[in-house]
């Protein structure tokens, strides 16, 4: 193994953080010009342009870097292994790191529907580098690496989380979400430690295969709760969702969108590999009337707890963001259900699921900082009339809240009938029925809540008078357009899954 | 070719949101007589013997790996729900001509109801089905909530609310026969031995949630309030065609899917058939608004439907089928009268104001309309309610002697309450201060808006007349297409 290889195969790792760096350079120097400009207020008009050039060519470099990476991975081998696991290639990982990217290309787009933050260089840089975070943690069959992934990507979303220095709310969901992120950290090493301990190894196959011949003990037992318990954390499962609706609330939108999106797809993935490979033979049972021990009651109880929980409170906000935290709950909850039934079905149930709600929530999120900016908030009062003062938002809106309650002929509807068919299918006597029928009521307590702002947004009349009308999205053409690209693509997976899902359904093993 | 229905109508929804506001209403009207004309052209032209088996029109593959096809056809059955979509599709439109607010949106959700509904009768695919199913759902809450009158947001959202709870039900249903017999094909579906166990809980969880789209007693109390906060187009489509859906889907997929377990429980569906027939025409026989009657009247005559189904003999099927072509048109023209022709130029539908203004006079058309409509509703012969009520009736007799009695009782109290809304509503005394002039109405004399009835609105009423008095002279018509693939269905006794 030359080093000249290792560059070659981590080639999209590697060109991401080179952009990374330019991109940072660019800011240096940019912003650098930018504050020198504004001392000499004798050319205000200049140096307003002079900014959003260099906001532009920041963009622009770093989707250009974004796109480079995809083509990477397209051109690399089908599958390699490297260092027993540290750094795997399959059609799995591809797949995801493309959808990883995808992600991040989208959020680094909405990012100029914003109002551009102070220091766009390192904001960006800062998106890139959770970006080759979410790539390591995909493209990673060894629990170390898994967890370099995660602190990588973990340390990158608390300062985008804290990113905007005049909101108070930003900062505190920072400080909450560094706390409860660095706590979930600590569970996962030592979960980690003691399945070390106890297999003497930290590649996901290998313990698969020393736990195979190994009797179930209670240190064992503790390792793995502890390493489910800091995964539940990070894809906000009750009872460890509470710094979700303070980050998704208070965090910059782009940084809200991204920790939905691309940090819970990723976190499915690497959730999925750990419990069904590395931790197989100890799946258990979570047939009602029939659970036997292992990791698939713990999944289902916080399936269900997240369910209820997120759903309930949901009901319950009148800001939207909060709205969406709570939601995100829910759906993580269904998500679940899918790694709960395992197995293949399973798995690429679970992942085309938390993908299309990836994208559906990039979308709502881009709508949600169009509507920021007009009005100054996003309160659900603010979306009042968005009908007539941007039907195409509109419409994208109802497109992306309806998936989301599971409304056909959209991505959400489609994702849901996957999901619960596999868990039904997945062992005899529909044992799982119980779980099915717990998210079916939750996604009918959802649909109240997702056409309280589809209200807001269709029915009600009071900010209509109010707001000029001419004014407003008249400007962010390109936010438009990328918001109108996910609806379509929510609609388009909705109406052919088969595209997504025949993918998904090829590359899991 | 009766495919083109569904993506006619499609097309025509996405069409209205790229159109102008001047074409709007005029590519609603060609996309839903399109639809009508289709459905015409398949009952000349479909050999009767093709009728008897549900025969597929188109089958694609969708989703290879889950074993989804898009895969439509088309029995007896089938094609009298398609037409009676079609028709209550134009009348609707025509009914709705003069929308003025957010024009092309209206249109737009009311099409995207009716594709659902072709959708949902051609179906031959369980997931295909349930799609169409639940599709037709959240247009009718932006119809209602947007475009509604009286407590609209309130009534939006308990209809919605009550549609997606039955949808519930019914995805658990449909995802337990799917895992089970491992295909979504309804013809094979069909032919599978569920075992008794599963089908004598699978089937009422099923034909629970279909029957809330129904109106089932007690499950109903959405229909009444859903009617009255929606604008007359919504009632239309809702008592016309979407409450069909609930019944439609418990046949086609409830009962031929679950036999065992519908005959388990087929006797406690004919009891809350025969409650809903009665008590729903007891509390008509008490509101005052008019909507509100032809609201509950809507539950009574779904009561029919449900108790003929429940009978299980091919002629109390093929009646209850018959009920609902029936039924379709018949609540269509009754709302098309008290929401389009008389609230807008009274601006009332209590019956007591009602009653004082003598409408026979004022407007003899509307007048002429609701009579035929009460007719038909009552069951007076030569009208298709008749026809279908008739056949329901002798059909149950052979299994529930009891349950006819206690129906013909009830519908005692349907004469009572139609005759009631009938005789208030028009042909009331005139008080003074009313100001009666030929097509006009006004309680306040400076109110002057144009009143006579519109060319529109008499093409849609004639267009109902005609269809619900000639099934009811020749009811054959249809029984002929219906009655040999209700035969064919393998849960008959």
């Amino acid at each position: 193994m030359s080093y000249l290889e290792l560059l070659k195969l981590a080639s999209p790792e590697i060109v991401i953080v080179i952009t990374a760096l330019v991109v940072l350079a660019i800011g240096l120097v940019t912003g650098h010009a930018k504050s020198s400009a504004t001392i000499s207020t004798a050319k205000p008009a200049h140096a307003l342009s002079h900014a959003s050039t260099a906001t532009g060519i920041c963009s622009v470099v770093a989707a250009l870097g974004l796109a480079i990476a995809i083509g990477a991975i397209l051109v690399l081998p089908q599958s390699t292994t490297l260092f027993g696991g540290m750094l795997v290639i399959t059609p799995l990982t591809r797949l995801f790191k493309i959808i990883c990217i995808a992600l991040a290309f989208f959020t680094v787009l909405l990012i100029t529907s914003q109002k551009p933050p102070r220091h766009l260089g390192e904001y960006l840089a800062l998106v890139l580098f959770a970006t080759v975070g979410l790539m390591l943690l995909v493209g990673s069959e060894e629990l170390l690496m898994i967890f370099i992934g995660l602190e990588l990507l973990g340390l990158s979303l608390y300062v985008m989380t804290a990113f905007d220095k005049t909101d108070a709310r930003s900062a505190e969901a920072g400080l909450k979400y560094l706390l409860f992120g660095s706590t979930s950290s600590a569970f996962t090493l030592f979960g980690i430690s003691l399945i070390y301990g106890m297999s003497g190894t930290t590649g996901l196959a290998a313990i698969s295969e020393k736990l195979a011949t190994a009797s179930v003990q209670p240190l064992l037992a503790v390792g793995i709760v502890m390493t489910l318990v800091g995964f539940a954390f990070k894809i906000a499962a009750a009872p460890f969702h509470l710094w979700a609706p303070d980050a998704y609330q208070g965090a910059p939108v782009p940084s809200a969108a991204f920790i939905a999106s691309g940090s819970k797809v990723a976190s499915f993935v690497v959730l999925g590999k750990i419990v069904l490979v590395g931790f197989a033979p100890m799946h258990g049972s979570a047939d009602w009337h029939a659970m036997t021990a292992g990791w698939s009651p713990v999944l289902a109880a916080l399936a269900a707890l997240s369910i209820l929980i997120g759903n309930m409170v949901a009901l319950a906000q009148s800001n939207v963001r909060r709205l969406l935290a709570y939601s995100a709950v829910a759906h993580g909850g269904y998500t679940l259900i899918g790694l709960v039934a395992g197995g293949r079905d399973g798995f690429s149930a679970a992942l085309f699921y938390t993908t299309t709600y990836a994208i559906t929530l990039v979308g709502a999120f881009g709508v949600v900082g169009l509507v920021r900016r007009e009005t100054d908030g996003d309160d659900l009062s603010n979306f009042s009339g968005l009908w007539s003062r941007s039907p195409l938002m509109a419409g994208c809106m109802a497109i992306f809240m309806l998936s989301l309650a599971g409304i056909p002929p959209l991505a959400g509807f489609f994702g849901k009938f996957y999901l619960f068919s596999v868990a039904l299918r997945a062992s005899p006597n529909h044992g799982l029925l119980w779980l099915v029928a717990l998210a079916l009521l939750g996604s009918f307590i959802s649909l109240y809540y997702y056409l309280m702002v589809l209200k807001f947004v269709f029915v009600d009349k009071r900010a209509e008078a109010s707001v000029d009308r001419s004014s407003l999205f008249s400007h962010h053409g390109l936010a438009k357009v990328t918001i109108s690209l996910l609806a379509a693509a929510v609609l388009l997976l909705g109406v052919m899954p088969d595209i997504l899902a025949g993918q998904i359904l090829a590359a899991v093993p | 070719m009766i495919a083109w229905t569904i993506y006619i109508t499609f097309g025509g929804a996405v069409l209205l949101l790229l159109l102008p506001r001047t074409f709007a209403r005029w590519s609603a009207l060609l996309t839903t007589i399109a639809g009508l004309v289709l459905g015409l052209i398949a009952l000349v032209r479909t050999p009767i013997a093709d009728l008897a088996h549900f025969t597929t029109i188109v089958r694609a593959p969708w989703v290879p790996e889950l074993g989804m096809n898009y895969h439509l056809a088309i029995d007896g059955v089938s094609l009298t729900m398609v037409l009676v979509t079609g028709i209550s599709a134009v009348s609707t439109v025509l009914f709705s001509w003069d929308v003025e607010d957010r024009q092309n949106e209206f249109f737009f959700w009311l099409l995207l109801v009716v594709a659902g509904c072709y959708g949902v009768f051609l179906s031959a695919d369980l997931f295909l089905f349930f799609t169409f199913y639940e599709l037709v759902i959240v247009p009718k809450y932006f119809l209602i909530a947007v475009f509604g009158s009286t407590n609209k947001e309130y009534g939006a959202m308990k209809l919605t609310l009550y549609s997606f709870f039955g949808g519930i039900f019914v995805f658990i249903g449909v995802l337990i026969a799917y895992v089970t017999a491992g295909s979504l094909d309804l013809n094979q579906l069909s032919q599978f031995q569920f075992s008794p166990q599963l089908q004598s809980w699978a089937f009422p969880v099923l034909f629970l949630g279909f029957a809330v789209l129904a109106g089932i007693w007690p499950l109903h109390t959405w229909a009444p309030t859903g009617h009255v906060a929606a604008p007359t187009a919504g009632s239309m489509l809702l008592a016309g065609i979407v409450m069909k859906l609930g019944s439609y889907a418990g046949l086609r997929v409830a009962m031929n899917l679950f036999p065992q377990g519908f005959q388990m429980w087929s006797k406690w569906i004919a009891f809350l058939a025969v409650v809903g027939i009665v008590y729903a025409a007891a509390v008509a026989l008490r509101q005052r608004d008019l909507k509100f009657v032809i609201g509950y009247s809507s539950v009574s005559h779904m009561g029919f439907v449900l108790l003929g189904l429940a009978a299980s003999t091919a002629l109390s099927v093929s009646g209850a089928i018959l009920q609902m072509f029936s039924h379709g048109v018949i609540a269509a023209l009754l709302f098309a009268v008290a929401g389009r022709m008389i609230y807008p130029r009274t601006h009332t539908r209590e019956l007591d104001a009602l009653a004082g203004m003598n409408l026979s006079r004022a407007l003899p058309f509307a007048a002429f309309t609701f009579v035929i409509a009460a007719a038909a509703s009552m069951g007076i012969p030569g009208f298709s309610g008749f026809a279908a009520e008739i056949t329901i009736l002798i059909g149950v007799w052979k299994t529930y002697p009891l349950a006819v009695w206690i129906t013909g009782a009830g519908m005692v109290l349907v004469a009572a309450f139609t005759l009631r809304a009938l005789k208030q509503s028009f042909f009331g005394e005139a008080e003074a201060g009313v100001h009666l002039q030929e097509g006009r109405v006004a309680l306040d004399p400076d109110w002057n808006e144009q009143q006579s009835i519109t060319a529109a609105e008499k093409c849609g009423a004639c267009l109902l007349m005609f269809a619900t008095l000639a099934v009811g002279l020749y009811p054959k018509l249809l029984l002929d297409r219906i009655m040999p693939a209700v035969e064919a269905m393998r849960f008959l006794k």
